[in-house]
């Protein structure tokens, strides 16, 4: 037997003992990624193999926060792809500013990059104030990260450039203090969010939302969690809401997909189709 | 010797030039799917155009969840890693920069090694870091094939050399002799 396949033995008593331990289920997740994150946090943790943060995983409860983050959330950057963002705004938002009172759900937010980047962009269109924001993550580390919003100052050119090509009017500095290492998001962009834990591969619908951000986190599920988390958004959203889904996703092999009429295409943001729109089809 | 199943290529600096000579030597009846991994620029979305117009295969960027097709060059998308699950679909992620890059060649590497073990040809072409040369050892550990080009023919020698010092190769040759080799290796 080779180190692969007995890795992947090793795998599976992982994903099983964080069932079983922790009530979290993480077969649904595709494979290649979550062995390679699992490998990094067991590096992170100072395990010898996946084996050994298996054992830590059953032996000391108290891990299980840092577990979660490590093997769910991934990297985000402020405006990351700012034509997606600058199509919310010039194309998304004034429809959005026909209601009075607007939800949005940021859907695994992990460090909050895009919640703030949101936050920015519905203030400078004068919507914050009646916008809402619901932004969940499964991991309470991420969530914690993410309402304290502090991020490293190594980014904060390339998000700065990615904040002027979302169309931003004014200067990225004036939302954040920058200290030597670290920027700290403004915290009054945070004051209409609510972060809470939401874990899309087993909680339901909490909310009624006029537009959906779920970003490179499906990605990581298999074709049937894809198609439930794709479910619940349907539920969600408001007749004929938005979704907005990473810029590189694949929806076509989801039969919940068929909800969905694309909106701006190449930015990847949908429309709920209304029911007259699905009897025609 | 068993023909291989697949083919896995890494390149940085210099990488698309080399890209060019080596697909534009690939037969157009090699029956295998070839995935590159060419450091690029988040914003770099026309590299597989470029290529296309060398390659007598058709060349692709991968697309999240589709199955990997024989005599297809499929690309790793811009800003993001791409991986092979092992029942040979595409993956994305978008995960932290690995040894500085996203798209980074170990994380091909790796996950093709595994979905393919020893049916797969890696390859390490031009670069300025030494990203690839773990995956390489671990195509070479689970019995693939490695094919380095040799440092001194290459733009910058970083890459190669650090494949060859962590991995070791079978085959360590000039550009112009690799697309030779695949097509020898790889046709039936």
């Amino acid at each position: 037997m080779d180190v692969s396949e007995l890795e992947s033995i090793e795998m599976d008593l992982l994903v099983q003992a964080m069932q079983k331990r922790h009530g979290y289920d993480f077969s649904q997740y595709a494979p290649a990624s979550l062995k390679r994150r699992a490998h990094l946090l067991a590096n992170q943790l100072e395990c010898k193999s996946l084996t050994g943060l298996t054992e830590r995983m059953l032996h000391e409860p108290e891990l299980l926060s840092r577990l979660l983050e490590g093997l769910t959330v991934p990297m985000s950057d402020m405006f990351r792809d700012p034509a997606m963002f600058r199509a919310l705004r010039d194309q998304v938002f004034p429809l959005l500013a026909s209601y009075p009172h607007i939800n949005i759900w940021q859907a695994g937010c992990a460090h909050g990059q895009e919640v703030y980047s949101l936050a920015i962009l519905l203030e400078e269109a004068g919507l914050y104030e009646r916008t809402q924001i619901f932004a969940t993550d499964l991991s309470d580390r991420a969530l914690q990260r993410a309402s304290d919003g502090i991020y490293p100052a190594q980014e904060a050119q390339q998000w700065s450039r990615n904040y002027q090509a979302a169309g931003g009017k004014r200067s990225l500095a004036d939302y954040c203090s920058a200290g030597y290492k670290l920027l700290k998001l403004n915290q009054r962009l945070r004051r209409n969010v609510t972060f809470a834990v939401h874990n899309l591969a087993t909680d339901g619908v909490f909310c009624e939302a006029h537009l959906i951000l779920c970003r490179n986190v499906l990605i990581y599920f298999s074709n049937s969690l894809q198609n439930r988390a794709l479910s619940l958004f349907r539920d969600s959203l408001v007749r004929a809401g938005f979704l907005c889904l990473g810029v590189r996703e694949n929806m076509d092999l989801s039969p919940v997909a068929q909800a969905f009429v694309p909106f701006i295409d190449p930015e990847r943001i949908y429309r709920l189709a209304s029911h007259l729109d699905d009897l025609v089809e | 010797m068993n023909v291989p199943a697949a083919i896995a290529i890494g390149c940085s600096a210099g990488g698309v030039d080399a890209l060019m000579t080596l697909l534009g030597g690939l037969h157009v009846r090699l029956p295998q799917p070839v995935l590159v991994c060419c450091h690029r620029s988040d914003t770099m979305d026309i590299l597989s155009d470029v290529l296309g117009r060398a390659s007598a295969l058709p060349v692709r960027d991968a697309i999240e969840r589709e199955p990997v097709q024989r005599s297809v060059v499929y690309l790793a998308p811009a800003g993001y890693h791409l991986l092979v699950e092992r029942d040979l679909q595409f993956a994305l992620s978008a995960d932290a920069r690995v040894n500085y890059a996203r798209p980074s060649i170990d994380v091909l590497f790796y996950s093709a090694a595994e979905a393919w073990r020893q049916a797969l040809v890696g390859v390490i072409l031009t670069g300025a870091n030494a990203d690839g040369a773990a995956g390489l050892r671990r195509i070479r550990q689970l019995g693939g094939i490695a094919v380095v080009q040799s440092p001194a023919d290459a733009e910058a020698t970083a890459m190669p050399q650090a494949a060859l010092d962590t991995a070791g190769a079978d085959y360590c040759l000039p550009l112009t002799e690799i697309a030779p080799l695949l097509n020898q290796l790889c046709l039936i």
